[in-house]
């Protein structure tokens, strides 16, 4: 197991909080707060090491688009990047969402 | 072949049947413990942001997940206060720590509580696990042995409700629990037994059992092998709604005369009938021991 610690500059805290996905084989889950700060911190546990660029990446693109201030965790069991990105879409959406 | 009217009757009457069906096993377990509840009654204690998460995975290099893969929510089932506790399958094989069985066991201890004080509520076990997880032996060891403790004193004030979907099933200590219940619904997908099909092989040779030959898995251990045996009160298929009616209807049957755990003596008479060396198969046991024939 690794943990990644990611800080993004963000504005307007999300609205509230969310919970998706499961820490089953291929799948993570994503637990995303409101933040008093204004950045985006995101920390990853993973059951695979050493992919630390991957994350990056995967996380640098989602961030371009999704600026809002919040606190994030990911638990995470061995996710390709795209369901990684899939998972984040969703909890973006969850805390869009009314 | 020839098709005729009724074939393709029978036919679309089925296909209609399993497009319309919301499958449980595909759901996970929030997803199961909300789809038995009514619309709008789920409450869930201790979730995801409570982060009451296993403190001894990480300390063995295992990613935890936030909940402990146990789901516990409070609501109302057709109206009567219920309290769901579903397992996680999906996460470490719904392997229980003693995060994950120490939620369910004081879960049970509350419902007990209120039950004492004259408000009755209705108890379901969505039981989808391979037993204790081995990381942490003891210690989940001794939280099952909690939860047993607390069924066994819940159950005389309401019926304990088990349910076995599939496709993970119920093994080890867990299948304990699931006999302590006062009623079990299972479907077909579903497996009920102790020792779980590998570690049989492990332990006894692929002589004794092949892990692989899930036909001879299912015709031991199945849930329909279980129904006709009378080891489980209802068998229904994957669907959500046929299950919430299964868990109604035994619960309207209230708390049972004879608890399937009581009855040690009758089960060790069918027992003694059982020659180890030449061990019947499944349909051979459903003759032995036929449905409706409780000991």
């Amino acid at each position: 197991m690794q943990t990644l610690n990611f800080e993004y500059a963000a504005q307007q805290p999300v609205a509230r909080r969310a919970h998706v996905g499961v820490v089953g084989s291929g799948d993570l889950e994503v637990l995303i707060e409101p933040s008093s700060k204004p950045t985006t911190h995101v920390r990853v546990r993973t059951s695979v090491d050493g992919y630390d660029q991957v994350w990056k990446q995967v996380l640098d693109r989602f961030f371009s688009r999704f600026q809002h201030a919040a606190q994030i965790e990911i638990n995470d069991f061995g996710a390709t990047p795209g369901t990684v990105t899939l998972r984040l879409e969703q909890a973006a959406e969850e805390v869009r969402s009314q | 072949m020839k098709t005729t009217d009724l074939d393709n009757a029978i036919t679309k009457e089925r296909r209609d049947r399993f497009l319309s069906r919301q499958s449980v096993i595909e759901m996970r377990a929030r997803e199961r413990a909300r789809s038995l509840l009514d619309v709008g009654t789920f409450h869930e204690l201790l979730g995801p942001f409570d982060r009451v998460e296993s403190p001894w995975l990480p300390l063995q290099g295992v990613v935890p997940e936030s909940d402990d893969g146990v789901i516990i929510a409070r609501g109302q089932l057709a109206g009567q206060p219920s309290l769901i506790m579903a397992i996680e399958g999906a996460f470490q094989g719904g392997g229980m720590g003693e995060v994950s069985a120490s939620k369910i066991a004081g879960a049970l201890g509350l419902a007990r509580r209120d039950c004492e004080s004259g408000k009755p509520i209705l108890p379901v076990l969505l039981l989808e696990t391979g037993g204790v997880r081995l990381q942490e032996a003891n210690l989940g060891e001794a939280a099952v042995a909690e939860i047993h403790a607390e069924i066994v004193a819940l159950r005389r004030h309401v019926p304990v409700i088990g349910v076995i979907t599939g496709m993970v099933g119920c093994f080890g200590g867990m299948s304990i629990t699931a006999g302590l219940c006062s009623y079990l619904v299972v479907f077909p997908q579903a497996r009920l037994e102790l020792n779980g099909p590998e570690v049989i092989e492990q332990e006894a040779g692929i002589d004794e059992l092949d892990a692989s030959d899930k036909q001879t898995i299912w015709s031991l251990m199945g849930g329909e092998q279980r129904y006709e045996t009378s080891f489980v009160d209802a068998l229904v298929e994957d669907d959500a709604t046929l299950l919430k009616q299964a868990v109604l209807d035994l619960a309207a049957r209230g708390i049972p005369v004879h608890h399937r755990s009581e009855n040690v003596e009758a089960y060790t008479r069918r027992l003694a009938t059982i020659d180890p060396a030449a061990p019947p198969d499944g349909p051979a046991l459903r003759r032995l021991w036929p449905r409706g024939e409780m000991p």
